[in-house]
Order: C-alpha cells, then structure tokens, then sequence
C-alpha cells in the first residue's frame, strides 16, 4: 500500500456492456475505475444506464431476467463474475432508493439481517457490538437505542435509510453502492445523509448514482457523466464541473438537457 | 341564469338523496336474510347443545324416536362428525398449505414464464370445477385404487383439491403485494434465493397467507357433496384414514333424511355456521394482527 490513495482503485470496470434485450444496450463499452476512499458520482439524465451500471457492480443487475453482460469488472484486481454472488455482495453493499428496512424485523434484526440471512451465527456480544457499531457510524444510535427491538419501519424516512446504510455496513464492505439514496427524502434527511456519506468514506468507497447535479457536485470526489448507455466523462469533479471536455457533458451541466 | 342554477341544485340534490336511500335499501335487504338464517338456526337448534352434543356420536333411530316421542331432548351428538371433520380437514391442510404455498410462490417468482402462467390459468379452472366432480374423482383414485373402500384418506384428497386453488391465489396475491424494494434488499446482502423466501417473503406476508389459509378451510369446513362419495359417513367415532368416516355436513344431510331426528339438524347447522364463522372472524383478526405490508 505504497502508492498514493488517489491512484488506487478498488473497482476497475473494462468494456462493460449490459444489455436487458439482445442487441439493445443499457451500458455500452464502459470503462472505468472507482478509486479507493472516495465518493464516485454517476450522473446523467433519466435511462442513460448510469443504475444498470451501478447494479452490474455487485451483479445485482442478473435479478432481471434475459440479461447479456460482457466485459469484466475486477474488485481489487478478481474478476466479479468468477466470484460467488454471495461473496461479492458482502464486499460490495448496496443502499436502494426508497428505504426498505425488512418490516418483519426490528431495528436491532435488521442491522444484523446480513448475518441471519447467511447463517452466519455470531455470540450475543459480537451482535450487540456490531449492531452499535453500525448504528454509531450512521448517526442513529443516539436516536434508536431506546427501541433497538421495535419495527424498522416505526422510524422516519430519513431515519429508515440511515439505518438501511447501516445494515449495508454492518459487514464492513469494501464498497458501497448508493442509488439515488436521498430521492425520497425530505431536504433535511437528505442533508444528513450527505453527511454521512462524507464521514463514511473514510472507511469505505462509495458510489453514488444521483440525478441532482448540485448533490454530486457537493459531496463527490469523482464524477462520472453517462448519456445514452455511454460513459461521456470521467474525472476529479472540480475539473468535471468546471471545465468539461465534452459538449455533452458542458450540454447537461448547463441545463440544456436532463 | 342564476336561478336555473339553483333549481339545478335543488333537483340534483334530490336525485342524491334518493339514489342514498336506494344504496342502504338494498344493503338492509341483502342483511335480511343473514339475520333470518342464523335467528332461526339459533332459536331451533339452540335446545340440542349440550355437552353431550359434542362428546356423544350421532344416536340411532330408534333411540331418537323413542326421545322425540317422549317430547325430550334427543339423546347423542355430532361427535363422530366432528371429530371426521377434523381428521380430514388436518390430512387435508397438510396435502394443500405446503403444496400450494410453493405453487404459488413459484407463479409469483416466475409470472412471465410461460408455465407459470400455464399453472396459474390450470389452478382458475380447477377453482370452477364443481366440489361433486373432485367427489368423483377421489372415487376413482383412491376409493377404487387405494383404499379399496369409501375412506377418510378419500374425503381428504378431494377437499385437498379444492383448497388447493384457494390457497395458491392467495398466496401468489399476497407475495404480489411485497414491494420489490424488500426482496432486492435481500438479495443485496448475498442472500440465498431459499432463505429470502422462508425469512423474508413468508415472514412478511404471512397475515396474508394465514388468512388466505383459513378462508380455504372455513370453505371446506362445509363441504358435503364430494365427501358423499369418498368419506359416505359413519354412526362410530374413527380416526382410521382408511375407513369411512362421518363429517359435519354429512351428519345434517343424515339427520335430514330421518324424520326422528329433524331437530338435530338445526343443531348441528348452527354448530357449523358459527364455527365457519369464526374461523372466518379469525382470520380477520390475524389479517389485522400481523400486517407488515
């Protein structure tokens, strides 16, 4: 671990392409790499493929029926699609864009659903530890260590996602993937969930599909703009908003499109 | 203008008032009778129950004759029904809830794939069929070929079939009522397809399937045509799945057909009404009880 933060990749995604009919491509020949302790941003108008892409990150993406993938993505230098879903998932998160704590369980059940749900048996201690853990580095412990063992979806909406972050760290994964997490929240949830992504970067990279540009430009490290299945743009977000190479990219920035 | 405007007003709120008074009419009228069955089932089949109601097998003629005669109450009860009932309704859940909840899971999992879909119209015809022909034909299976005889086993499979339909619609609705979000969240944390279903689906529509449940069986509860030619009925108390035994209804229609014993058949309706009704007053409860969705 010699080299500079900045360089190191996590993700690598080579000539991805992602098609839900034949011959009709969601993603096109996308090539990216996702780097370590940072926040990546996908932007891009409504059904440029900027989810597909984000789902085809921990394979989520093969739930839809008939779907052809080619090209490769490497999670530290392995290729996702010799691994075991199973195994990828829980280095790969994933936060979704409506809420959806498992309404069958408690707070407290549901931090630790990604154990119970594999089988993994952990002693009462290690539970409650990870449960505090996770609830502390979303912001929701001060809030929810009171009623731990009542319904996840007693608590706000805000507060309903925080804790779907916490269930998606509660494994502690390499990366974790957001789709448009704060579209269903109010703008003070929201601003709290910004946040968060900016503390939890430091443990994890994350990766953020977003359709609010001032969002991206806000709280990302490094944004890339898709169009029409194709990656347009990649960069540090500074020189993406700033300074866009491509007219495209200068196009939906501007307002002229989107 | 103005004024043609308010007689407008005036005429269409009489309109109003009367279609309002046309709509509870007809609710009253369709009450009615619902009122009428159990107050009459009540007032003629209150005097039978007893303990021994429950606890004693049907009598025979002689022995009714002889009370009816005497102006007393009838002697003996429904317990060999009752206990038939149970006997065939439980081998029949346990046939019907597994098989029909992963039918109905499968069709909800794979609702555009041509064999779902194929199942799913097979399982709306089957719900038409009439309950004497599934009578027939768990005759020709099993009375003829299995247990060589009318059986339990035989009234079972036939109320199988007809739970069977019920069940799978309702659970494949129920499973259709979760919202997608919940099962990606599942997924999403690498778990396994099995799991997500018996943690995750079951777990969180199961006020649906409970009901779902207890509908089909309120509904074979009564059923008497097909168990004519599969349990036939029996004056004994027996928990012999290869014997024939009795059933609730079937003791009505034998109470009918002896005229010593008329007044047992308002007992013994009465009996399966309110319980009919209150498996159905149960599931509501659980309907309420344990929604998640």
């Amino acid at each position: 671990m010699n080299t500079t933060p900045q360089s190191d990749s996590v993700l690598e995604i080579r000539n991805l392409f992602i098609a839900y009919e034949p011959e009709r491509y969601a993603v096109k020949d996308v090539s990216a790499s996702i780097k370590r302790n940072r926040i990546t941003a996908i932007m891009g108008p409504s059904g440029c493929g900027k989810s597909t892409l984000l789902r085809g990150m921990n394979r989520m993406h093969e739930l839809y029926p008939n779907i052809q993938t080619k090209g490769d993505i490497l999670l530290d230098g392995k290729s996702i699609f010799s691994m075991s879903v199973i195994e990828l998932r829980r280095r790969v998160g994933m936060v979704f864009q409506r809420p959806n704590p498992f309404p069958n369980m408690t707070i407290y059940e549901n931090v630790v659903a990604g154990f119970s749900l594999n089988d993994i048996r952990l002693k009462k201690n290690q539970r409650d530890e990870i449960v505090e853990n996770a609830l502390r580095n979303v912001a929701l412990w001060d809030e929810v260590k009171e009623s731990l063992f009542r319904k996840g979806t007693f608590l706000s909406g805000g507060q309903q996602q925080r804790l779907c972050v916490a269930r998606a760290i509660a494994f502690n994964p390499d990366v974790l993937l957001l789709d448009e997490p704060t579209s269903a929240l109010d703008p003070i949830a929201t601003s709290k969930i910004e946040d968060l992504l900016g503390e939890l970067k430091k443990k994890y990279t994350l990766v953020l599909v977003t359709h609010n540009m001032s969002q991206a430009a806000r709280i990302s490290d490094d944004s890339m703009f898709m169009y029409l299945g194709e990656l347009v743009e990649s960069g540090p977000t500074g020189t993406l908003f700033t300074n866009p190479k491509d007219s495209r990219t200068e196009a939906y920035l501007t307002g002229k499109f989107g | 203008m103005h004024i043609e405007l308010t007689d407008n007003i005036k005429k269409r709120n009489r309109t109003n008032g009367r279609f309002r008074y046309l709509v509870i009419a007809g609710s009253v009228i369709t009450v009615i009778p619902i009122f009428l069955i159990v107050g009459n089932l009540a007032v003629k089949g209150y005097r039978q129950i007893n303990l021994a109601f429950f606890t004693q097998p049907a009598p025979d003629t002689f022995q009714a004759m002889m009370a009816a005669s005497a102006g007393e109450v009838i002697p003996g009860g429904i317990a060999n029904g009752l206990t038939g009932s149970l006997l065939m309704v439980l081998l029949a859940s346990l046939f019907a809830i597994p098989l029909g909840l992963m039918t109905g899971i499968y069709i909800y999992e794979n609702s555009t794939k041509r064999y779902a879909r194929f199942i799913r119209s097979l399982t709306e015809i089957l719900q038409g069929v009439p309950s004497i022909i599934l009578g027939i034909i768990a005759y020709i299976w099993v009375v003829k070929n299995i247990t060589r005889g009318y059986s339990a086993l035989a009234g079972s499979v036939s109320l199988t079939i007809m739970m069977l339909p019920l069940i799978i619609r309702s659970t494949e609705e129920t499973m259709r009522m979760i919202p997608l979000s919940i099962r990606e969240a599942a997924f999403a944390l690498g778990t396994p397809y099995h799991k997500m279903i018996y943690k995750i689906l079951i777990p969180v529509s199961f006020s649906g399937l409970a009901t779902g449940v207890l509908l089909a069986l309120s509904r074979i509860l009564g059923e008497t045509a097909p168990l004519m030619l599969t349990a036939l009925g029996s004056p004994a108390i027996s928990f012999d799945v290869t014997r024939p035994v009795s059933a609730v209804p079937l003791l009505i229609w034998d109470f009918y057909n002896d005229p010593n014993m008329v007044s047992l058949v308002w007992s013994a309706s009465l009996f399966l009404m309110v319980f009919v009704l209150s498996m159905n007053l149960l599931a509501r409860s659980v309907a309420s009880k344990h929604k998640y969705i």
